[in-house]
């Protein structure tokens, strides 16, 4: 036999190199990049292992441009050059921000709005590209090598011109977008909801800055928007804020000079994230004028101060839910995303609103990066065949019907739609002119153990002896999970085809039920194939005989003639039964006592040919 | 119910991984092929799979599947030369014939 070697995991089939793609995600504070390596997502750090990267840049009068931590330094010393949340500005007009108080000097241009600084005038775009930039830098240096492109996430509410400016900037910064993906749907990928069973979720998105709450629904693996809503001046940072007054309030603090202040935010900040995990926490601090505050705060006390916070979000998920019209009682899950999400009691609240505990396995700073990794890493072509995987994919195998009752599957389970395969197929029998093409789905080797969705038949094949026509049959599934079917013999270019609408009609169940008996009946399969493969075989062996009989029956003398009718009539025999030992057995028989006569046949077929010709002729 | 590695698949197995840096073992499996039979794959391991059957031969980690480990139960994995080809061999005693070219076999 062929000597094999090891191929990669899932690239037996078509060996290819691993293209690098990565998740971004964009943010209105933090922004971070992931990918997927070795099968699992995770999210990429910068030298100092820091993952999160502030959305903050700043321009510098020589031109420097500093991302990052770097660029939050400076924010204090040059606000009007350190742009902060520039996602607010995206696709936007001058009209649209021009009730929003920012330090920045806007310029008054048609179309979009753009800022003056020391570095000259940006546009949100460039200052999102300078972020963009950051980051593919980060992941090209962690990664070694040059990426192939990216999702970018976006709040499922932008509208087209957000979505638009969004991917110029990405442009800007070299990045090939591969999608633009609504961020609580990446959310809902990075859970792997996109596999569990169809149904309503909530995606509850309370960020540094912004609060989003989507009301996604998923049906047959994709995932759609029903409602949207939100606050956009409600984040993290407004239950620090909250905090910082309570200390001052707690230490009979009045005015402060700006360094305290950041120090006491700072302390506040330090003291929401003990009470994640403690039940109270000492805040210690030592003031400019050397006054040393110290008090202590319970979770108690934290959840009365900032209890108003937390309600402020339950208006906006009511309005989503009335959007959506549906109750609490119709979401099967719901998703936590954003570092403020990790408060003990915003997890509360958020249970007691759904009456039910939300998923927060994940890491809520992460998991809308995870979630774009894990989708771009398919759209960059990573997923072998027989990977599990989510988004648009074939539930079952298509395949279709070949000799003997088998199934021969042309495009395998959980391949990403849309996707095309072909496979050549040949006639059974001589002079064969029509096949008929009878398209199945499932993972059984047999096709009364498959599901048939269409039948048809390709006609005006050319008689040729059986094996030698090609017919190449196409399988094809578009976008919207469309399969059709064509048939095509080669050398006369007849054709047929179909349209099926393949998963219609499988419930999530059935499809369940239908992958765990191929494995539980993987041994009855293998006995089935095994007797319908020595059917075929047999088949074959028993028509060629009876072909020849018909033509070179005179070759052979009463006795030899009964030999071969008996070994003939032996096979047939065999066939009927369901024994496949006996029928291999018989078949290897009937070639035994026709090898005699095969030969002769041989030497007639040449002596006709040679008849009538000089030697010179060949 | 087994899989085994001859010692030089063994060695060589472990050179491979070695040499790649990352893999928990190689998976052994069949697919169809042509219009009917079936053909081996060899592939890396990086990731295992729920359900998947392991073995252990020679300290290498040799992965099927349940659908996959009837046609190939008690196949002893070689590695061969031949002339100036080398690659690994599988010595199934479930097969009962092979296609002429060595790709597919039946049971």
């Amino acid at each position: 036999m062929a000597l094999l070697q090891i191929s990669e995991p899932g690239l037996s089939a078509a060996p290819h190199q691993h293209r690098l793609a990565v998740g971004i995600d964009l943010g209105t504070t933090n922004s971070l990049v992931a990918t997927v390596r070795s099968g699992s997502a995770a999210c990429l750090p910068d030298d100092d292992g820091r993952t999160l990267l502030p959305s903050v840049v700043h321009y510098g009068a020589d031109q420097t441009v500093t991302v990052g931590h770097a660029a939050q330094k400076r924010q204090n010393q040059d606000p009007a050059n350190t742009v902060v949340s520039v996602k607010r500005f995206m696709g936007r007009g001058l009209t649209d921000v021009a009730d929003a108080a920012t330090p920045y000097r806007f310029v008054d241009e048609p179309g979009m709005l753009k800022l003056s600084t020391a570095a000259g005038i940006k546009s949100p775009v460039e200052v999102s590209a300078d972020i963009l930039r950051a980051l593919r830098t980060r992941a090209e240096q962690s990664l070694g090598g040059e990426l192939v492109g990216a999702v970018i996430t976006v709040p499922a509410y932008f509208d087209d011109a957000q979505r638009q400016a969004t991917k110029d900037a990405a442009r800007l910064a070299g990045l090939n977008v591969l999608r633009l993906l609504n961020e609580p749907t990446a959310a809902a990928i990075a859970y792997g909801l996109d596999n569990a069973s169809e149904g309503t979720y909530v995606v509850y998105d309370l960020g540094g800055g912004t609060f989003d709450v989507s009301i996604l629904e998923l049906t047959r693996g994709v995932f759609e928007v029903r409602a949207t809503s939100g606050d956009s001046q409600l984040g993290g940072d407004d239950f620090d804020h909250r905090l910082y007054c309570w200390i001052l309030e707690a230490a009979g603090l009045s005015q402060l000079n700006d360094k305290d202040a950041r120090l006491l935010l700072t302390k506040a900040r330090q003291a929401k994230e003990a009470l994640t995990e403690h039940a109270s926490t000492q805040i210690t601090a030592k003031l400019s004028d050397d006054s040393v505050i110290d008090v202590e705060l319970t979770a108690e006390i934290f959840q009365q101060i900032t209890d108003h916070l937390v309600q402020k979000t339950v208006t906006p998920v009511r309005r989503a839910l009335r959007d959506a019209r549906l109750t609490a009682d119709d979401i099967k899950g719901v998703v936590l995303v954003g570092g403020a999400t990790r408060m003990p009691h915003v997890r509360r609240a958020v249970a007691q609103l759904f009456g039910k505990p939300p998923l927060t396995n994940l890491d809520p700073d992460k998991v809308v990066a995870l979630g774009a990794a894990m989708q771009a890493n398919v759209l960059a072509g990573n997923k072998g065949d027989d990977d599990w995987l989510l988004l648009d994919v074939i539930p079952l195998s298509l395949g279709l019907e070949t000799m003997g009752g088998l199934v021969e599957k042309v495009i395998p389970r959980n391949s990403t739609i849309p996707t095309a395969r072909a496979q050549e197929f040949t006639t059974f029998k001589d002079g064969q002119t029509a096949m008929a093409i009878h398209v199945l789905q499932g993972e059984r080797e047999l096709v009364t153990d498959c599901r048939s969705l269409a039948r048809f038949e390709l006609r005006g094949i050319p008689a040729m002896v059986a094996g030698a026509a090609r017919i190449r049959v196409t399988f094809q599934v578009d976008a919207d999970g469309l399969l059709s079917v064509s048939a095509q013999e080669q050398s006369s270019g007849v054709q047929a085809s179909i349209v099926v609408k393949p998963s219609y009609g499988l419930s999530d169940d059935e499809i369940g039920r239908m992958l765990s008996d191929s494995m539980a009946h993987a041994g009855d399969d293998l006995e089935a194939r095994k007797l319908a493969e020595a059917r075929v075989e047999s088949e074959s062996i028993v028509n060629a005989t009876l072909a020849a009989l018909e033509q070179d029956g005179d070759l052979l003398n009463a006795d030899e003639r009964q030999a071969v009718d008996t070994a003939l009539a032996a096979a047939q025999a065999a066939n009927a039964g369901s024994n496949a030992n006996l029928i291999r057995t018989a078949a290897e028989a009937l070639n035994q006592a026709s090898g005699d006569f095969a030969a002769r046949r041989m030497d007639r077929a040449v002596s006709r040919g040679l008849a009538g010709h000089k030697v010179s002729d060949f | 119910m087994a899989l085994t590695l001859t010692d030089a698949a063994a060695t060589h197995i472990s050179n491979f991984l070695a040499k790649r840096g990352k893999g928990l073992g190689i998976r052994l499996f069949v697919k169809t092929a042509g219009c009917s039979g079936m053909a081996y794959k060899l592939e890396f391991v990086d990731v295992a799979v729920e359900d998947d059957l392991v073995f252990e031969s020679h300290g290498v980690k040799l992965f099927t599947d349940a659908k996959s480990l009837p046609y190939i139960d008690g196949t002893e994995l070689d590695f061969a030369k031949e002339g100036l080809n080398e690659g690994f061999k599988f010595n199934n005693p479930n097969v009962k014939n092979e296609c002429g070219c060595g790709e597919s076999f039946h049971v």
